[in-house]
């Protein structure tokens, strides 16, 4: 499969980006992109710059320099919606859910079904619809929560958790972007999450893991990118590498080529 | 996957609900358990003097401008902001609607000899004019707080001075003098609906149309369309909001402005029910609507909060200055109960959501 993978046209693509915050150089000519049908981890230590990365390719921070690519095309998305409206879905780290609405509003949030007519011209919300859909595609996805109507106040942090994935998942055609969403999960929890990495890449759809869990990591990686202060300094295939060199890499105790086997079609 | 992670939730699932649900389901209730042992102390000691449907007519009356004030305050509240400015844009908004009713009436000759021959244009025009100031200070408040990225707190509080003293400048500091006395007695004190029940003489007139209205309304505005589903969210969590798509800021801008416009009703309302703009009154009516709302179960912290609820609580102030007056107590004693009232609501109401609550 990796090897039909790498011959395809990559979805989304950054080439040579440079992002600065003040005296930080958090970004060095950052080269990355991924393919229909893989999933790429993006690895690091802390402060390694993979919140940064996934911040300047789906609009949320404007970057200094470089390019991105989207379906070949050079894009510069204004904002996390515009991403969101080209097929990219994005799990952000500090979990962007509300977490005094339910299960359905959160997903649904921002794109609401409204009513037909009148009253939908008005604003009124189609609840049993965005309800139905709900069950659907949790029940398709084999996403748990316990009722799908209860705030997420009252579910626990794994569930949560489920509902922030199952709403990326649900809405993504193009590329679902996922920053350390197993973090705070138990093991049943975590398994889930892996099990709608793996379901979504087999739609064909890539996936950007961000995970400081090793053995996660090759579970489910098809091609590992490591960060280490702002640069690109390896990239591993999880077949032939082992956690040891992962971990070199990330802490610089060990050396790599930088292979960027995808640049150039 | 399954039978770990089915049966973790299953765990949480049957562990939290039902004693959860039953925490919830008899503190959202407190509010008008609350309101109930006050209206039942009262009646143990005056009786039907104070159960009367009169009185309690004249309590739906009375409580009229503070449920429109309180229901604007909600909505702000839910947001997780704070309008402090409502009073006093009730305040401009009435000495703005008296000024413009009595310039629109008649000649200034004819208005000082009391004549008002083109009240008929002057009243719904000054009415409306009220209503517009207060939609304007409204907007206002939410520019400056989203634009200057201040908090609303601050912006209110200054815009709680410049509407007052604009009020104050525009009326020489006191009642404005030759509004239209028809204001009140055609439109404040229109009997739409009257009825003699047992002798009592029950009425319905536009200050109880415009508040309930307002509030069934708002009601069902927060609850079952977008516009209330984006305000709940906002104040959930605005950064999640933001990245939704939704446009927070020109939803809190047509947050705030409904609070201005609110307050403009209720300054209207002044003129109906009083028949003069008064700057002396109102200023603390900013504190007494919110106090209603948090007693209602809105949460300061935003995200939490119900049109029903707020009402409940925008009546146990009127119900409590009207039962110690039937009673002859000093009113004053009012604050001290409202004050006790205040905390007693909140501090139960932050029970529940800790036991409720799992963050
Ligand atoms: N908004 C910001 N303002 C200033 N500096 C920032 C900002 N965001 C990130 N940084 C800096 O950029 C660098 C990269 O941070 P980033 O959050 O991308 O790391 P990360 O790899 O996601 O780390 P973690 O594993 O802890 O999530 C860090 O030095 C951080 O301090
Ligand atoms: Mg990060």
């Amino acid at each position: 499969m990796v090897s039909t993978v790498a011959t395809r046209a990559p979805v989304l693509e950054a080439r040579n980006i440079n992002k600065h915050f003040g005296p930080v150089h958090a970004l060095k000519d950052v080269n990355l992109s991924v393919r229909p049908g893989e999933v790429l981890a993006l690895i690091g230590d802390n402060g390694a710059g993979k919140s940064t990365l996934i911040n300047v390719l789906t609009g949320v921070l404007p970057f200094d320099s470089g390019e991105i690519i989207f379906d070949g095309q050079p894009v510069r998305f204004s904002s996390p919606q515009d991403a969101r409206e080209h097929g990219i879905e994005t799990v952000y780290q500090d979990l962007a859910v509300a977490p005094h609405l339910d299960a359905v509003a959160n997903i649904f949030l921002g794109r609401e079904h409204r009513t037909g007519g009148l009253p939908g011209a008005l604003g009124f919300l189609d609840n049993d619809r965005m309800r139905k859909e709900t069950d659907e595609q949790l029940a398709r996805l084999r996403v748990r929560v316990p009722d799908i109507e209860r705030r997420l106040v009252t579910l626990s942090g794994g569930q949560r958790q489920g509902v922030a994935v199952a709403r990326a998942v649900m809405w993504a055609s193009k590329v679902v972007i996922m920053d350390e969403p197993t973090a705070a999960l138990g093991v049943a929890q975590t398994a889930m999450v892996l099990d709608l990495v793996t379901q979504v890449r087999d739609t064909g759809i890539p996936v950007i893991f961000i995970s400081h869990n090793m053995p996660n990591v090759f579970q489910v990686a098809d091609r590992i990118v490591v960060l280490r202060l702002g640069e690109v300094v390896a990239e591993l295939d999880p077949k032939t590498a082992s956690i040891e060199d992962a971990v070199g890499a990330m802490t610089g105790s060990m050396r790599f080529a930088r292979g960027e086997a995808n640049q150039g079609e | 996957m399954s039978s770990a992670s089915e049966a973790y939730d299953e765990a949480v699932t049957e562990a939290l609900p039902a004693r959860q649900r039953m925490l919830s389901r008899v503190s959202q209730s407190f509010t008008p358990i609350i309101l109930l042992i006050i209206v039942l102390i009262f009646f143990a000691f005056e009786g039907t003097k104070f159960l009367s449907l009169r009185n309690l007519n004249e309590i739906a009356i009375d409580s009229s401008q503070l449920v429109v004030l309180t229901v604007g305050t909600t909505f702000v509240i839910i947001t997780a902001g704070i309008d402090l400015s409502i009073g006093s844009v009730l305040i401009l908004s009435s000495v703005v609607a008296a000024k413009v009713m009595i310039a629109l009436s008649g000649t200034p000759e004819q208005i000082a000899a009391f004549e008002f021959p083109n009240q008929h244009i002057g009243i719904p025009v000054g009415l409306a004019a009220g209503v517009v100031t207060g939609l304007i200070c409204g907007v206002i408040n939410g520019l400056l707080t989203t634009r200057l990225q201040m908090p609303s707190f601050i912006v209110t509080l200054g815009m709680l001075g410049i509407a007052l003293g604009l009020g104050q400048l525009l009326s020489g500091g006191t009642s404005v003098p030759n509004v239209p006395p028809a204001v009140q007695v055609d439109v404040g004190l229109k009997e739409l609906v009257a009825v003699d029940i047992a002798g009592q003489h029950l009425r319905i007139t536009p200050p109880i149309v415009i508040a309930y209205g307002i509030a069934l309304i708002a009601a069902i505005v927060l609850n079952r369309t977008r516009f209330g589903r984006y305000t709940y969210a906002i104040g959930s969590n605005a950064a999640a909001s933001r990245r939704a798509g939704i446009d927070v800021d020109l939803h809190l801008v047509k947050v705030f402005g409904l609070s201005g416009l609110l307050a403009g009703v209720a300054g209207a309302m002044d003129l109906m029910r009083f028949g003069t703009a008064s700057v002396g009154s109102h200023q603390a009516d900013n504190l007494a609507a919110i106090s209603a709302s948090v007693i209602g179960g809105t949460s300061l912290f935003g995200g939490i909060g119900t049109i029903g609820g707020a009402v409940v609580g925008a009546f146990i102030p009127t119900v409590l200055r009207n039962g110690l007056v039937i009673a002859s107590v000093p009113p004053f004693w009012q604050n001290v109960a409202i004050g006790a009232v205040l905390i007693l609501a909140v501090y139960l109401d932050q029970r529940r959501r800790k036991a409720e609550e799992r963050m």
